[in-house]
């Protein structure tokens, strides 16, 4: 073993540095989220779900669109057919998000993250961001490729739709937006209740079992749970049709926004005030 | 420079750390020294700002942690090296953190290379043994090139081998001018490698002195003398205030509250012939254990049976 120069001068002759900055706590993020193989697997789960699914719903719906009713042929959507498997894909980027934060807590890296960066809010924010942007880039290109596939595969054999539709391209660049609001979402709950398990499962309860539970509401109740409901809120944004008891796109996804932004502003303030 | 102004950190009704102040100077080793449960940990964390203190504060170089502009340029610290994701390659871990702060890529390589870690760096953190973790918390706690070094146990779990690299690995970042705390509970170890001490116990400051001034404070000083006169002696001391005791054989006795030129001035005084005078100077662990004896949080109870 070698006893090494620590380093090339001593402490009162150190080469003057800069202050770090905020790009830098994103540069950092940007390799944290790279070198794990967790990134990796999530993100080719949402791909591979997102266009494979939607790939194999709009085979099947486009063969069966011959035997429809008149009502199911009225209300044929093949721009929501192509998108089915984004909705599945939304899961691994709530999971990925969660884990990017909390997995720190599980490890005890966020108190190697917090002694490298100490003004708190940077972290999450890096955070946000650097994962928002991935799921964004993924998210655009997953969801258009499972809109152009999709679109293929019912051409022929059902009514197809062209970008070029009204709504089109606000829904299909939409299912990447409500993924990338989505993955802000799942980071802050991440920060928030810092127990992955725990994270995880709130983030599947959004998601899934309180909508679904709403369902079993009567009418009165059910109808505006599901129109402010954040998720589905912001979903409306995908949809090319506006259906009942359900907000306009924009103001729906004006709604999820606000959700993400109070869930956010909880963790970052819980952030700077608990222990690490 | 570390200075704490009256440091309190109370969990519920359990006081961690008690109305501590402190300052740590440049270059030297300040061991950071008390029981388990002390409260070192707690300490070391408020310093860094992972816990807010709930009275009192602590600066570094005479900022908050949290104000530093860099903190890793300025601080280096290691309070646990099993931080850390376990997925993570060697490399990908101190390059994120060397890009929080600004430190360029190369250095990264540079600390490798001063812990020894070059050949695994491409290794997920999960991968390596007890002994090449804690390197790669030194490593990170270097990258930046700080003036100031924090550690908590950083021997806790090496080899041989490893306790005497990281030894000289502190008394070279010291005699650098760096400031260095690093905090035991191994007395023996802090012997070899502190030249100033802070001792805790329960929370409490109970000693800041040299690692010499902490030893010869000790209560436990005495003077070792083998006579044929050793009943004499004996009752000369104790005459002239100090207290003897019976020692091992039958003509030796273990003098306390004289030092041994007193002792030797006083045999002579009265024609007593001394075959042995030795002093003996409590070992850093028994003054230790002398001096901590009313706060170790743990205590073992005595087997009963």
């Amino acid at each position: 073993m070698t006893d090494a120069v620590i380093a090339r001068t001593g402490p009162d002759h150190r080469a003057a540095f800069r202050a770090a900055t905020f790009g830098d706590v994103l540069r950092s993020e940007w390799v944290k989220l790279r070198s794990v193989r967790s990134t990796f697997w999530a993100l080719t789960v949402t791909v591979v779900l997102g266009i494979g699914l939607g790939a194999v719903i709009s085979a099947a719906a486009a063969h069966g669109y011959a035997k429809m009713s008149v009502s199911g042929k009225l209300s044929w959507d093949p721009t929501g057919v192509s998108q089915a498997g984004v909705a599945i894909a939304s899961l691994a980027i709530a999971v990925l998000g969660v884990l990017c934060i909390s997995s720190e807590y599980s490890s005890g890296m966020i108190r190697t993250s917090l002694i490298a960066v100490p003004k708190r809010g940077r972290v999450l924010a890096a955070k946000s961001l650097v994962f928002a942007g991935v799921t964004f880039v993924v998210g655009e290109v997953t969801c258009f490729a499972a809109f152009l596939l999709g679109q293929a595969l019912i051409s022929g054999h059902a009514p197809h739709a062209a970008l070029g539709d009204p709504g089109v391209v606000r829904a299909v660049a939409g299912g990447g937006l409500y993924l990338t609001a989505l993955a802000v979402l799942s980071v802050a709950a991440g920060a928030l209740l810092r127990h992955p398990a725990a994270a995880i499962a709130s983030m599947i309860a959004v998601l899934l079992v309180l909508p679904g539970i709403a369902q079993a509401l009567p009418d009165s109740w059910r109808n505006p749970v599901t129109e402010f409901w954040p998720t589905q809120a912001g979903s409306q944004l995908t949809n090319v049709h506006h259906a009942a008891h359900t907000l306009q796109p924009w103001p729906g996804f004006g709604v999820m926004c606000l959700f993400v932004a109070i869930v956010y502003a909880i963790a970052w303030t819980l952030l700077n005030r608990r222990d690490a | 420079m570390i200075e704490a102004h009256g440091l309190v950190k109370r969990y519920g009704s359990t006081m961690a750390v008690n109305d501590l102040s402190f300052s740590i100077r440049p270059g030297m080793v300040t061991g950071f020294l008390g029981p388990n449960g002390a409260g070192k940990t707690t300490t070391m964390r408020m310093i860094l700002c992972l816990d807010a203190p709930t009275q009192g504060s602590v600066t570094v170089a005479g900022r908050s942690y949290r104000d530093l502009p860099a903190p890793m340029r300025e601080v280096g610290a290691l309070l646990d090296a099993t931080a850390l994701h376990g997925g993570r390659r060697a490399y990908d871990h101190l390059l994120c953190l060397a890009r929080s702060n600004g430190i360029p890529r190369s250095r990264v390589d540079e600390v490798l290379r001063i812990v020894g870690l070059e050949s695994v760096a491409r290794r997920r953190a999960k991968g390596l043994s007890l002994g090449m973790g804690q390197r790669l918390g030194i490593a990170s706690a270097l990258l930046g090139d700080p003036a100031v070094l924090i550690f908590d146990e950083p021997v806790n779990g090496l080899d041989p081998d490893g306790i005497h690299w990281v030894r000289t690995l502190l008394r070279g970042l010291a005699a650098e001018g760096r400031t260095v705390l690093v905090s035991s509970h191994l007395m023996s170890e802090m012997a070899l490698t502190a030249d100033h001490l802070l001792v805790i116990g329960k929370g409490r400051l109970i000693a800041d002195t040299s690692v010499d001034e902490f030893v010869r404070s000790s209560s436990r000083q005495s003077v070792h003398v083998r006579s044929p006169q050793a009943a004499e002696l004996a009752a000369r001391c104790r005459d002239a205030g100090a207290t003897a005791q019976a020692g091992t054989g039958p003509d030796v006795i273990e003098i306390t509250g004289m030092d041994s030129a007193e002792v030797g001035r006083l045999a002579a005084a009265h024609g007593i012939v001394l075959f042995e005078l030795i002093p003996v100077r409590a070992s850093l662990e028994e003054a230790f254990m002398e001096l901590t004896r009313d706060s170790v949080e743990y205590q073992a109870a005595g087997v009963t049976r």
